[in-house]
């Protein structure tokens, strides 16, 4: 009995000590995220106006400002489904691209760091400014990808162009939405690669730690390159595809015109409940989609460990 | 004819070529691969690399140069006005430090806080660990625009449990100063605390349990372990993490904006107005050339971070991939 309770007061100790590790941030985030969250749904229900005082009183209008936003602003809605949009094509392309890359700069060669280096160059330069500058240089050296696209556009008009490809393919019988899709994937394929740096990096770790005697036993019972991908390689490195489609969806959110309307909203036009309702409206919605595609994935993954 | 297919015949039935032709088959596909490897590796590095030289190569073109169509990456009188009008409009040794020393003060605080959280997630039990682990989660996949508005409020009016209020008389402004971003980071909500939280967390959780208690038969207490032994062991993981949290921050505009850091402390929110600066102060008013200052701005404010980069690039990979990002 003794023994027993010495035993209960260790655990609660050990207990209490690792609440104290937690404790700043547990603070921060009930200050910070959690009352901020709050804060967000209570000024989306009602109108704000600030006082002179630098306070603000708050006029509980109910679901009014969502029912304008949905209803009568002049942009949100469109903005909200080209973001959404573009996040759904973007987030296969970028995690495949990315896994593609992962095998390519897995491999030992000559020259293996400098490359790998020069891929994640994008994350370290992804400030505003010279992001801007980045996109305005690239279009500027003619020669350069994005212009290759522009080139197209203009051949366009001279019969062979895109028109002329899309009906070539499309008299293939490939699906129109195939094409268009692919198509858009071409003349973002800049954006595609800037935006995948750490979704390579995490790639290429998950695929070191599959342990090596799997493609060994691959090997000894004669399966191909092709067969070892996608029975050996794809399922192992499968949990790490939700934690990158994670990553790319939050990153292109924050990236997304329906953040910077939400800014604009309550910065320049201080309207604050319209801008919280832009915010929250956007968040379920990424919230949802990562819930689905997880949902979704989570069910074919295989766990190793 | 009989003879010569008799030959063929033979030669394909012959051990040694069929092990040459193998051979042979086996080197060519390797090329071809190898040279498919190459255009793409070769390809990619450009898309990225092409801005970047763009952006340097046009740094030094003078006014003649711009408006030249003949010129094209290498400029003919190049010149280094542009770096000299950028440099000044910037102040940029001051604040080049200043925003290195914002940078990377709250880089150190990121380190410690989170690595603490993140160990105390790993190792110990409590009750409601997995909500909690939950919320760090959240703080992940909830982008920090959701919640811009309520944290500038309450960094407007900034008081705790009114305490501020019964000593100043009034709650105080902290906006347009370092210090709400210093306050959010200590309490680990800083710019993407989330994600260190979590990579500590992995990492911890991954080294074996016997260096603990190896530590604690031998009588170290619980922060002595922490700090002495387990901070230690973390190496790889706070690499990864610092750099991470140095170059985020030192780009950051987001909260630079939110909380109206003045310009002088973060040299990337000063990037953004330089143009407008120079085309007030210096009377020039073609887009084209004001975009050859911007370039010379962007050139001085990438150094550092591409120095730091090329230093610990190394570390920072391999940190990466062993310090268990990838959960």
């Amino acid at each position: 009995m003794n023994r027993k309770k010495k035993k209960m007061s260790l655990s609660a100790k050990r207990s209490r000590t690792g609440f104290l590790f937690i404790l700043p941030w547990l603070i921060g985030f009930i200050w910070f995220y959690a009352r901020s969250l709050f804060m967000s749904i209570q000024f989306s229900l009602s109108n704000l106006s600030v006082s002179p005082g630098g306070g603000y009183t708050l006029d509980f209008v109910g679901l009014d400002n969502f029912l304008y936003a949905f209803r009568a602003h002049a942009t949100y809605k469109q903005v909200l489904t080209t973001s959404v949009g573009n996040m759904l094509i973007d987030v296969p392309l970028i995690t495949f691209f990315s896994l593609f890359m992962a095998i390519l700069l897995n491999r030992k060669f000559r020259g293996r760091t400098l490359v790998r280096a020069i891929f994640f160059l994008p994350v370290i330069l992804n400030s505003e400014a010279i992001v801007d500058a980045m996109d305005l240089a690239r279009n500027m050296m003619s020669g350069g990808l994005s212009s290759a696209s522009a080139e197209m556009a203009q051949a366009s008009s001279g019969g062979m162009g895109i028109a002329y490809y899309m009906e070539m393919f499309g008299s293939l019988g490939i699906p129109e939405f195939l094409i268009v899709y692919l198509m858009g994937a071409v003349t973002r394929v800049s954006d595609i690669i800037n935006a995948s740096g750490v979704q390579i990096i995490i790639f290429i770790a998950a695929l070191q730690s599959v342990p090596g005697s799997m493609y060994e036993v691959a090997k000894i019972e004669g399966a191909t390159t092709y067969e070892t991908f996608w029975k050996v390689t794809f399922p192992m490195v499968m949990p790490h595809i939700i934690t990158n489609i994670v990553y790319t969806v939050v990153d292109s959110f924050t990236q997304s015109d329906v953040v910077e309307l939400a800014y604009n909203t309550a910065f320049t036009e201080s309207n604050y409940g319209l801008s919280s309702v832009f915010s929250l409206c956007s968040t379920a919605i990424t919230c949802l989609i990562l819930v689905i595609v997880c949902g979704a994935i989570q069910k074919r993954t295989f766990y190793y460990n | 004819m009989a003879t010569i297919k008799s030959i063929i015949q033979d030669v394909r039935d012959d051990k040694q070529f069929a092990n040459d032709r193998m051979r042979w088959a086996s080197n060519i596909k390797g090329f071809i691969l190898f040279l498919f490897r190459l255009v793409i590796i070769v390809g990619i590095c450009y898309v990225i690399l092409g801005p970047v030289i763009g952006i340097i190569s046009s740094s030094f073109f003078s006014d003649a140069d711009s408006y030249n169509p003949m010129v094209y990456m290498i400029p003919q009188e190049p010149t280094l006005y542009r770096y000299e009008l950028a440099s000044k409009y910037l102040d940029y040794a001051r604040t080049m430090l200043s925003s290195l020393l914002y940078a990377a003060s709250l880089m150190a605080i990121q380190v410690f806080i989170c690595s603490m959280v993140g160990y105390g997630f790993a190792r110990y039990q409590f009750p409601g660990k997995n909500i909690l682990f939950a919320c760090v989660v959240i703080m992940i996949v909830i982008p920090t625009n959701t919640i811009m508005l309520p944290l500038y409020m309450t960094f407007a009016k900034f008081d705790v449990f009114g305490i501020i209020k019964m000593i100043k008389g009034a709650a105080v402004n902290l906006l347009s100063s370092p210090v709400p971003m210093y306050i959010m980071t200590i309490f680990g909500c800083g710019l993407r605390s989330g994600l260190y939280i979590y990579i500590f967390n992995q990492f911890f959780r991954g080294l074996p349990k016997e260096i603990e208690e190896a530590a604690f038969v031998d009588g170290a207490g619980t922060l002595y372990t922490y700090f002495r032994i387990m901070l230690v062991n973390a190496l790889p993981s706070a690499v990864t993490v610092a750099i991470f949290s140095m170059v985020w921050q030192y780009n950051d505009t987001f909260y630079a904006k939110l909380f109206l850091v003045s310009d002088s402390i973060v040299i990337s929110k000063r990037i953004s107005t330089i143009t407008a600066t120079i085309s007030t102060l210096e009377k020039i008013l073609d887009p084209a050339i004001l975009q050859l200052f911007l370039d010379a701005g962007i050139v001085l404010v990438m150094i550092p971070i591409v120095i730091i980069y090329v230093l610990l690039q190394k570390q920072f990979i391999e940190g990466v991939e062993r310090s268990g990002i990838v959960g």
